[in-house]
C-alpha cells in the first residue's frame, strides 16, 4: 500500500507513528493489531453504553469494517485531529448503524402517516388549540406540496421516527441520499407555510 | 416537534460533509474551542440530522471516557 504522508509538522508524536507503522512494510503488521484492538474497545464501550447489553458479534462486526475503511481511508488523514479521534469515528459510525438496524429488525417501516394530522397533534406538546391553523397548513403541505417519495421520507424520519440508515437499507440508497430528499421536503414545507402566511422563527441556539 | 419535521433553518452540511469533519468539530467543541465556527453548517446539520446526532454523540462520550 502506497500512502501519502501528511506533513510530519501537522501530525502530533502519537499521530504521526500510527500513521507511520500503519504504512510500514516492516510494522504493518502489528500495527493494525493495536489499531483493531482500540477499535474493539470502542465498539464494546458504545455497545454498553448504548444498550447496556452484551453484543459481542456485533462489536467485532463494527471493528472489522471500520479496521477495512481506515485501511483503505487512511491516504486521506490530514491530521485534522488526533488519529485515534479519526479513526474512532469509523467504528462508532458501524456501532450505531448496526443497533438500529437490529432494534428494527422484523419490523415493517412505517412509511405514511394514515392520520396525518392526529400524529402532528400527538407531537405537539403545546396542544391543538393554539396549534390548529399552523397544523392544518402543515399537514396540507405534507399532502400537497411534497413528491410521494418526499413525503413517505418525511413522515417516516421526522414523524414516524425511523432511523435514516434503516430507511436508506430498506429503500435501496444511502443515508447521505435520504437526507438531500429530507432536506429537500423540508425546504418546500417551509416555503409552503411562508406562502400561507406563517412566518417561521429563527431558532434559538 | 414543529422543528424535526421542518428541519434547521440557514446552511448546513451533508452527511458526509458531516462524517468528514466530525472528528475535528469533537476535538475543537472538547478544547474548549468554537466548534461551529471550526466548522460552519454543522451544527445545523447536527440538529437536523439525529444519525449524524447519534454519532456526534457518541464520539463525545467515548473521548470523555479515554480522558476521564
Amino acid at each position: 500500500m502506497t500512502v501519502v504522508l501528511p506533513a510530519p509538522d501537522v501530525l502530533d508524536q502519537e499521530s504521526a507513528e500510527w500513521v507511520r507503522t500503519l504504512a510500514s512494510p516492516l510494522d504493518s503488521d502489528a500495527a493494525i493489531a493495536r489499531l483493531y484492538d482500540l477499535l474493539l474497545r470502542a465498539a464494546r464501550f458504545e455497545i454498553h453504553r448504548r444498550r447496556g447489553g452484551f453484543h459481542d458479534d456485533l462489536a467485532y462486526q463494527a471493528a472489522d469494517d471500520a479496521l477495512t475503511a481506515i485501511l483503505a481511508k487512511l491516504d486521506t488523514y490530514r491530521g485534522a485531529s488526533r488519529f485515534t479521534t479519526w479513526a474512532y469515528k469509523f467504528v462508532l459510525l458501524e456501532v450505531g448503524v448496526r443497533l438500529r438496524k437490529r432494534a428494527w429488525e422484523g419490523r415493517e417501516i412505517p412509511l405514511e402517516g394514515d392520520a396525518l394530522e392526529t400524529r402532528l397533534r400527538g407531537r405537539t406538546p403545546q396542544g391543538a388549540a393554539e396549534m390548529g391553523e399552523f397544523l392544518t397548513a402543515l399537514r396540507d403541505g405534507i399532502r400537497s406540496a411534497l413528491t410521494p417519495h418526499q413525503r413517505e421520507v418525511l413522515v417516516a424520519i421526522t414523524l414516524n421516527d425511523v432511523p435514516i440508515d434503516v430507511l436508506a437499507d430498506r429503500l435501496g440508497t444511502t443515508r447521505g441520499a435520504l437526507y438531500k430528499t429530507l432536506h429537500d421536503a423540508r425546504h418546500k414545507l417551509r416555503a409552503h407555510l411562508a406562502a400561507g402566511g406563517f412566518a417561521l422563527e429563527e431558532e434559538s441556539e | 416537534m414543529i422543528d424535526r419535521v421542518l428541519g434547521p433553518r440557514g446552511p448546513e452540511l451533508t452527511c458526509e460533509q458531516c462524517f468528514e469533519e466530525l472528528d475535528r468539530y469533537v476535538e475543537v467543541e472538547m478544547t474548549g474551542g468554537d466548534p461551529d465556527a471550526a466548522v460552519p453548517g454543522m451544527h445545523a446539520h447536527l440538529r437536523g440530522c439525529p444519525a449524524c446526532a447519534d454519532d456526534h454523540e457518541s464520539l463525545v462520550a467515548l473521548l470523555r471516557a479515554e480522558r476521564a
